[in-house]
């Protein structure tokens, strides 16, 4: 019997693929978003506000991750340039879109003609954490009915979000929900996070919400630009 | 469930390296998977079992060394497995914290013939 030391991590085959697809999307100059949460947070309401606000300044793509049926990219499909709908039913990976599906979803996008790329992915707070996918930014929402307690239980998605979405403030008034327990369990993980507290039934801080996003965009194509 | 393609990538790693050191059989492989990972060591064990089959992983032993939660704290460098889900820091109570534990996945050793 011999013992061979091996040291090498599971999920690298998962970031190599997401690390091309990042490459593909930087030559494009396509602003990537990767949309995290659980279920009935208001993933697809936030993507129609923030195209309704922004399509103006941005062609705007979607990818659109759910276990089964079509019913968001219905939804989206007049609004975006382009979209595509990945159904994981029947994959082997069915709880996350992970960076293969992205690379096959790449290949039927008019990259050229796309500036902003917005990935909703599976509704759910634990395996979506776990799998790049080639995005520039992370983003997670967490809506005020789910409670305040989402990111002490969740810990992993949250540390790594580059802004986290408070969704659904028209109904603080309804909901026990201490909004300075979420923000300082958040912040205490995550000290650079951007939090945006918004409402899409209201609109109501949609606008901060793009206003980084505009500016995110702009960082990215300067830094694409000095690159070449 | 996402350990299909997770215990695939798992076979491809053990087979290369038993390849590389012309090993004929994998009798062993020492797997760590953190407690936070999101990755169940029953699931890849069931996946395992099956893709393995005709490899010369088939009989192989998958061993799991699971390392729990842990946090840093960022105020004074306290490494502490949090007890309940009120994170504050055992000894400064500061509730500025990185996650320093339990997020690992890879194949740490195997033992081949």
């Amino acid at each position: 019997m011999k013992k061979i030391e091996v040291i090498q991590n599971v999920l690298e085959a998962n970031q190599s693929i997401a690390a091309q697809n990042q490459l593909l999307l930087d030559n494009h100059k396509v602003l990537t978003v990767n949309i995290m949460s659980s279920p009935g947070a208001g993933k697809t309401s936030f993507i129609l506000q923030t195209i309704a606000r922004l399509k103006n300044k941005l062609r705007i793509a979607v990818v659109e991750g759910d276990v089964a049926s079509t019913i968001d990219a219905e939804k989206v499909k007049n609004e975006a340039v382009a979209v595509v709908q990945i159904t994981t039913r029947y994959m082997s990976e069915n709880c996350t879109l992970i960076a293969t599906m992205i690379s096959r979803a790449l290949q039927s996008l008019p990259l050229e003609d796309i500036d902003l790329l917005l990935i909703e992915n599976i509704g759910n707070l634990i395996c979506p954490s776990e799998f790049a996918l080639g995005e520039h930014k992370r983003i997670v929402i967490s809506s005020i009915p789910e409670g305040d307690d989402k990111p002490a239980k969740y810990p992993m998605i949250f540390s790594d979000a580059d802004a986290v979405v408070i969704n659904k403030i028209d109904l603080l008034p309804y909901i026990d929900f201490d909004i300075s327990s979420f923000q300082s369990t958040l912040v205490g993980l995550n000290p650079k996070v951007k939090i945006f507290k918004v409402s899409c039934k209201t609109g109501d801080g949609i606008e901060n919400w793009c206003s980084w996003l505009l500016n995110e965009k702009t960082n990215h194509q300067f830094k694409q630009t000095k690159k070449r | 469930m996402h350990e299909l393609g997770i215990t695939e990538s798992i076979i491809n790693i053990a087979l290369d390296r038993a390849r590389e050191a012309q090993a004929g059989r994998i009798a062993k492989i020492n797997l760590v998977v953190g407690e936070l990972s999101g990755f169940v060591p029953d699931c890849i064990e069931f996946y395992f079992s099956s893709l393995s089959k005709g490899t010369i992983a088939e009989e192989a032993i998958l061993n799991f060394k699971v390392p729990p939660a842990q946090f840093r704290c960022r105020n004074c460098s306290t490494v502490f497995c949090p007890q309940d889900t009120l994170y504050t820091c055992p000894k400064c109570q500061s509730h500025s914290l990185e996650l320093a534990g339990g997020r690992e996945l890879y194949v740490e050793s195997m033992e081949v013939e």
